[in-house]
C-alpha cells in the first residue's frame, strides 16, 4: 500500500474571495494508484466538499484532465507511485486557460465553441457514388491520429498561445479541422483552409509542442496544425505573413543554405514591419550583432551546389 | 572529446555572439570542435510546414556529415536539436522512408545509415565533461548571482523525441548554474514558450509571452536568464525593448546565452564572450563576478 501526499486546489467562487490549497494524507492506497484514485479517496473519506469531474477511469472519456504539478494530464492515467516515488507532495490543479467552476471543475463551453468554429464535420461536393464512398487505407491510417481525441482538454490547459490571446483557436479545435480538411471525402477543403488561415487561426500556433507533450492520446496537435499550413500552401492560400513567412524561409535557405533573418521578416511582414523595428536593427546594427545588409553579406554552407539541387529536385517532385 | 558542431543559422546570423562565445570555451572545457561547414538549416520548424520531405532531407545531409565523422553531433539550439532529432529518430527508424531520402541525397555523395547521436552544449557539459569536471574549472564563481534558466521549448519536448531531460520538471540548467557556483532561480514560465516563432504573426501575443517570463523571474530576484537557445534569445534580449513597452513595465533584464554564463565562470573576459553585442547591457552581471 501507498501514500498520497496532495496539494489541491480550492476555490468556490460563490463562497470564497481567493483560491486556496489544502492538503490531504491519502492512506492505503493500492501501490497502482492513480491520482485520480486518491482525490476520489479524498472525496469519498476525507473532504466531500472536494468537486471534481471524473466518469470512466480509463483514460476514455476525457473527463479527468486537471493540472498534475504544472502539466495537465488525465488524472486516471497518472500514477502516484511514478510522480511521488518517495512520498513527495503532488500539486493538482484544475485545467489552465479555463474558468473555474469549483475546485477541480472548469467550464468546458470555450473548448466547445472553439470547436464549433472549426466546423469539425465534413461537407462532400457532387453526387454520392452509387456505392460506398472510398478512402485510401494510409489516408484512414494517418486521419486515426487526430481521431483518437476524447475532448478532454488538456492540450487547450496548457496551451502557450491561448494564454495570451483568447481568438486563438488552440490545439485541440484546429486538430479536429484537419481531421476533416485531411480527409478526401471533404469537398470544401478550400473553403475550410481559407476560414482557418485567418487571425487566430493556423499561422498562430507558436509550434510550442506543449499540445504534443500533455496529449494523453498522442493525437499530436501540433503536428496537424502543420499539416493544415502544408496543405493551406498547397491550395495557394499564401496572402498572410505566416505563409509568405514560410515561403521565404524555404526560398532563403534554398539560396545559402542558411536562413538570412534580415530579409526574411520584412519579406513576409513587409516594409511597414521594417519601419517599426528600423530602430531596433539600427541599434543591433551598431552593436556589431546584425550585420549590415549589404551585397555578400550574408554567408553561404560550403555545400552550397547540393542543397540547392535537393531544394530543387524535392520542390520539382512535390509539384509533380 | 570531439564533435561535429552545427552552429544553425542564429549563432552564425543575429546572435554572432552565441558561436563566438562557444568556440571560446570549448577548448577551456577540452571539446574540440570540428564544424560541419556544408550543413544547411534545419528547417526551425518552418519549412516542414512547406515539404516536411525536403526538411529531412537537409537534416539527413547535415547527420550524413557528422557520420562520415564518426562523431556525435553536438548544438548550441534548442530548435536545431529538437528538429534534427526529430529527422533523426524517422530516418533511423523507418528504413523505408530512410532509402527514399538517400535516393535524393545520394546525387551530392552522401548517405545517411542511422543512429547518429544528437546533443546540445548542454547535455554535453553533463554527460560528457560531467559537472564535477566542471565545477573544478570554474575560476570565477557566479557566487551571489540568482539565475533564471529558461529552456526554450525544443529541447524539451516532446519526450518521445528528447528523452534527455524531464519535460515537467528538468534540471540540467540548474545543475550547471550550481557548478558554476550560482543560485537556480525556479520559476513557472522556464518551460514555456519564449513567443518567438509568431513574432511576425502575432506580435502582441508573442510579446506578452516572453515579457510574462521575464517579468516573472524578475519578480522572483533574477539577476540574470539565461538560455540554450538563439531564438528565445531573440525575443528576451533583442526585442526586449518593444517587450516593455507591451506589457508596460521596464524590464531591463540581461539575458546570456549558455556558453557566455560558462565563459564567465571560467574565467574569459566580456569582450572574448561577446558581451557588447546584446541589445539589454548585461553590466550588472559582469560587475557581480568581476569580469
Amino acid at each position: 500500500m501507498i501514500q498520497a501526499n496532495l496539494k489541491v486546489y480550492r476555490y468556490d467562487p460563490q463562497t470564497d474571495q481567493e483560491p486556496h490549497y489544502d492538503t490531504y494524507e491519502v492512506k492505503e492506497l493500492p501501490d497502482f494508484a492513480t491520482v485520480l484514485d486518491a482525490l476520489i479517496k479524498v472525496r469519498e473519506d476525507i473532504d466531500g466538499t472536494l468537486a471534481l469531474r471524473c466518469s470512466c477511469r480509463s483514460a476514455v472519456c476525457g473527463s479527468c484532465a486537471f493540472r498534475v504539478n504544472g502539466h495537465a494530464k488525465l488524472g486516471c492515467k497518472t500514477k502516484v507511485s511514478t510522480l511521488a516515488p518517495d512520498g513527495e507532495e503532488i500539486r493538482v490543479d484544475p485545467m489552465g486557460n479555463m474558468k473555474v467552476i469549483k475546485d477541480l471543475v472548469t467550464e468546458m463551453e470555450m473548448f466547445w465553441d472553439k470547436l464549433k468554429q472549426v466546423k469539425p464535420w465534413i461537407e462532400t461536393v457532387g453526387e454520392p457514388p452509387e456505392r460506398e464512398y472510398q478512402v485510401p487505407h494510409a489516408k484512414m491510417v494517418e486521419l486515426q491520429q487526430p481521431m483518437n481525441c476524447i475532448m478532454c482538454g488538456a492540450c487547450v490547459s496548457d496551451c502557450t498561445v491561448l494564454e495570451e490571446d483568447s481568438k486563438f483557436l488552440a490545439p485541440a479545435a484546429l486538430a479536429k479541422a484537419y481531421r476533416v480538411v485531411g480527409d478526401p471525402r471533404h469537398g470544401k477543403t478550400r473553403e475550410w483552409l481559407t476560414d482557418l488561415s485567418e487571425e487566430g487561426g493556423i499561422w498562430d500556433c507558436t509550434r510550442c509542442l506543449e499540445c504534443v507533450e500533455v496529449c494523453p492520446k498522442d493525437v499530436a496537435p501540433m503536428d496537424q496544425i502543420i499539416k493544415l499550413r502544408e496543405q493551406a500552401i498547397e491550395e495557394g492560400l499564401t496572402d498572410n505573413i505566416g505563409a509568405k513567412h514560410v515561403l521565404h524561409f524555404t526560398e532563403s535557405v534554398a539560396h545559402t543554405g542558411v536562413l538570412d533573418e534580415r530579409t526574411l521578416p520584412i519579406k513576409a511582414a513587409g516594409w511597414g514591419w521594417a519601419v517599426k523595428n528600423a530602430g531596433i536593427a539600427i541599434k543591433a546594427t551598431l552593436k556589431g550583432k546584425i550585420k549590415p545588409l549589404l551585397p555578400g553579406s550574408h554567408p553561404s554552407v560550403t555545400e552550397v551546389q547540393d542543397v540547392r539541387r535537393i531544394h530543387e529536385e524535392l520542390e520539382e517532385g512535390k509539384r509533380k | 572529446m570531439r564533435v561535429a558542431y552545427f552552429p544553425g543559422c542564429v549563432a552564425k546570423g543575429n546572435c554572432p555572439e552565441l558561436n563566438q562565445a562557444t568556440q571560446k570555451i570549448a577548448p577551456l572545457l577540452g571539446i574540440e570542435l570540428v564544424e560541419l561547414t556544408g550543413a544547411p538549416c534545419t528547417g526551425a520548424g518552418v519549412l516542414q510546414a512547406q515539404n516536411p520531405v525536403l526538411a529531412d532531407t537537409y537534416n539527413a545531409k547535415t547527420l550524413a556529415l557528422a557520420e562520415e565523422l564518426d562523431l556525435p553531433l553536438m548544438t548550441v539550439c534548442s530548435t536545431c536539436i529538437g528538429c534534427l532529432r526529430k529527422s533523426n529518430k524517422k530516418l533511423s527508424e523507418d528504413e523505408g522512408y530512410r532509402a527514399e531520402v538517400n535516393a535524393v541525397l545520394k546525387s551530392g555523395g552522401h548517405e545517411y545509415h542511422g543512429g547518429v547521436d544528437v546533443t546540445h552544449i548542454l547535455y554535453v557539459l553533463i554527460k560528457e565533461l560531467g559537472l564535477d569536471n566542471l565545477r573544478g574549472m570554474v575560476k570565477k564563481p557566479l557566487t551571489d548571482l540568482r539565475i533564471a534558466p529558461f529552456y526554450g521549448c525544443y529541447i524539451l519536448r516532446p519526450a518521445s523525441i528528447m528523452g534527455i531531460d524531464d519535460p515537467d520538471n528538468p534540471t540540467s540548467m540548474e545543475r550547471v548554474i550550481e557548478a558554476l557556483g550560482g543560485t537556480p532561480v525556479d520559476y513557472y514560465g522556464k518551460t514555456r514558450c519564449c513567443g518567438f516563432p509568431i513574432g511576425l504573426e502575432n506580435e502582441e501575443a508573442s510579446f506578452k509571452m516572453a515579457g510574462k517570463h521575464i517579468g516573472e523571474a524578475k519578480d522572483k530576484g533574477a539577476d540574470f536568464m539565461v538560455t540554450p537557445c538563439p531564438l528565445c534569445h531573440m525575443n528576451l534580449d533583442l526585442q526586449q525593448p518593444g517587450i516593455s513597452r507591451v506589457v508596460r513595465r521596464q524590464l531591463d533584464m540581461p539575458v546570456l546565452h549558455l556558453p557566455q554564463m560558462v565563459g564567465l565562470a571560467l574565467g574569459l573576459s566580456p569582450k572574448e564572450l561577446g558581451f557588447s553585442k546584446h541589445i539589454i547591457s548585461a553590466q550588472s552581471v559582469l560587475a557581480k563576478v568581476g569580469a
